[in-house]
């Protein structure tokens, strides 16, 4: 048990120095604008004026030597008090943000569930028939849909589905006359409004796991005890599923892991793109008006929830590889 | 991810893909090199007898909205592309290079202080860093290099440092030190180079992602600013007029798919035929 307290430690001191670091990046940045913040002179943006300079002084102390204002704006954070919007409606950055979440964070996992299930079958097969058609053919299409830009792949969608042969609507989350619908109706309106936003979450993603989950199956289709399955006499089917698999699978958590950054970028485009009035949309309109606080905000957020992703991930590695278990000397 | 090879087929199978690679890249690196002779129209030339004129003889790739040439404009929009490439890439190689370098030669405490900049780095969604550094500073074509470049090197460091890793206990090494080279010398002349493989890859598959990325910017409006064209921003003119001008649309968009394609088939290729591990 000591070996585990000890591992547990040292991941905690990782992440607190990790968070840290985090903060330290994103107050660099906000020092990046246009010369100093407090200098009106030189605010070149009519957006930002004597108001915006106020409420960026009181944020951060502007005033007070630097670590000093780090600290003040370390502690508001730890509180998630990331000050006001300072566009329209001058609200809490935090409240903005928390009513943006549940859309981004629900279309995510449902591209992430989308990805395993396109990506998973691809991966499996091209390795189990390494060298045939299929993996030939999947290899052709994985490449193509690695160099596909999502953006564009939306704009061609909503060209074809939304235009041409219009049987999706191509932007918002409801159709007019939303509210006068019965719930089921509106459950329909929703769902068909975002076929399209998490096809194209998935056509970022499922190319890289499947070519992932390829290399694993093959790399555990070479173990010894692959062999031992087969040759015992196992039918092909058992040592694919029982055996290989399993195993084959588990690497795919840490991937999971560490594709949540990526999930979050890809959300400013195609929340921007369908009009979702997202996570991403949310930055995206913050970016355009330079709501400092806004950015802020949401930059620190989207790092947290990378951090985040990665701690999962690993606890989550620990939890399904026994190998990694009885390494840390539990079952020892 | 990409580690296994394409396949074990025959080598020529191997080559076909990286003689593939090559001669996209190929093509759309001459045709934005020589875009000034090749490009029938100034990519800027504003024509009102010639608004949203779809694909023909007189404009390969029909006009857009002022009248301007797609064709031309996708060609120039080639040169901002292959540009945004190599200078980012160029910009994150080096960083990651020189702190890999550092970080698994001397160990330790530099390399803890190191690789805990990288996880930190990593945990930035980098999109929403350049666009957040964007949204500081001007956006101008500069500014997005430089920042391409400064939130992609933490890849490289990683692959280095571990190359270095291992390089530095050779014996050749050992004999280097012996005859008494300083510590620069043995880490950028006798480590360096022998770590430069993975490099090579890294880098052009890089340059396939800095593409990308410029792109997306582009069409996002926080790139490189209009008149000028780039394959992204024709993109968010296309946006506009999607339903009665299809063109705007496709072209560039194919453009970007096809060199993207190329650099990473390019990039495959190179590392199977560099690491020896792969060649069983």
């Amino acid at each position: 048990m000591g070996q585990v307290l000890k591992k547990i430690l040292i991941k905690l001191v990782w992440v607190g120095v990790v968070f840290l670091g985090i903060t330290v990046i994103s107050f660099w940045v906000i020092h990046l604008a246009p010369g100093s913040p407090t200098d009106l002179q030189t605010t070149l943006n009519p957006e930002a004026g004597v108001e915006a300079r106020l409420q960026l002084e009181k944020l951060y102390g502007l005033d007070r030597p630097l670590h000093v204002q780090y600290v003040g704006w370390l502690k508001r954070l730890v509180r998630l008090d990331f000050g006001q919007s300072m566009s329209g409606d001058h609200r809490p950055v935090w409240d903005k943000i928390k009513e943006r979440l549940p859309l981004t964070f629900g279309m995510n996992v449902a591209s992430l569930i989308l990805t395993l299930l396109i990506a998973v079958p691809i991966g499996v097969a091209a390795a189990w028939w390494r060298g045939g058609a299929f993996d030939k053919i999947s290899t052709i299409v994985v490449f193509i849909g690695f160099a596909m830009p999502g953006f564009w792949l939306a704009l061609l969608l909503m060209l074809w589905l939304g235009i041409a042969w219009p049987i999706l609507p191509i932007s918002g989350l409801t159709s007019m006359g939303f509210s006068s619908m019965s719930g089921p109706e509106q459950w329909w309106d929703v769902t068909k409004h975002l076929i399209l936003p998490i096809f194209i979450y998935t056509s970022g993603s499922w190319a890289g796991m499947s070519r992932f989950m390829r290399s694993s199956m093959l790399e555990v289709l070479r173990q010894d005890y692959v062999m031992t399955a087969r040759a015992k006499g196992l039918s092909s089917r058992i040592v694919l599923f029982k055996h290989a698999l399993r195993n084959a699978l588990m690497p795919v958590i840490t991937i999971l892991g560490l594709s949540v950054p990526a999930l979050i970028g890809g959300s400013v485009i195609i929340e921007s793109i369908f009009s979702l009035p997202g996570l991403g949309q949310l930055f995206y309109q913050a970016v355009m008006a330079r709501d400092y606080p806004l950015i802020m905000g949401s930059l620190v957020l989207g790092a947290v929830l990378t951090l985040a992703g990665n701690l999962l991930a690993d606890v989550g590695y620990g939890l399904a590889d026994p190998r990694i278990r009885v390494g840390q000397g539990r079952n020892r | 991810m990409k580690h296994r090879p394409l396949k074990r087929v025959s080598p020529w199978a191997r080559h076909a893909l990286l003689v593939f690679g090559a001669l996209i890249v190929g093509v759309m690196s001459f045709g934005a090199v020589f875009a000034p002779l090749i490009a029938p129209y100034d990519p800027n030339f504003i024509n009102v007898d010639a608004l949203l004129l779809p694909p023909g003889a007189a404009h390969l790739m029909g006009t857009d909205a002022l009248g301007r040439d797609v064709f031309s404009r996708v060609l120039y929009g080639g040169r901002v592309s292959l540009w945004v490439g190599f200078v980012a890439v160029g910009i994150a190689t080096s960083i990651g290079v020189v702190l890999g370098l550092i970080a698994g030669y001397f160990g330790r405490f530099v390399d803890e202080i190191i690789m805990r900049g990288v996880d930190v780095m990593l945990c930035f969604p980098s999109f929403f860093l350049i666009l957040a550094v964007i949204a500081f500073l001007e956006p101008s074509l500069t500014n997005i290099m430089i920042v391409i470049g400064l939130t992609g090197w933490m890849g490289v460091a990683r692959l280095v440092r571990a190359e270095t890793l291992s390089i530095r206990e050779r014996d050749y090494v050992l004999a280097v030190r012996a005859a008494g080279a300083g510590t620069r010398r043995i880490i950028f002349r006798h480590i360096m180079p022998n770590a430069m493989g993975p490099v090579l890859v890294s880098a052009t598959l890089g340059v396939a992602g800095a593409i990308l990325t410029e792109s997306s910017l582009s069409f996002l409006g926080l790139g490189v600013q209009p008149p000028d064209p780039s394959w992204g921003n024709i993109l968010m003119e296309g946006k506009e007029v999607l339903g009665i001008a299809w063109w705007l649309s496709v072209f560039p968009g194919l453009a970007i798919l096809l060199t993207v394609l190329g650099y990473n088939l390019l990039g495959e290729s190179l590392r199977d035929l560099l690491d020896p591990r792969l060649k069983q």
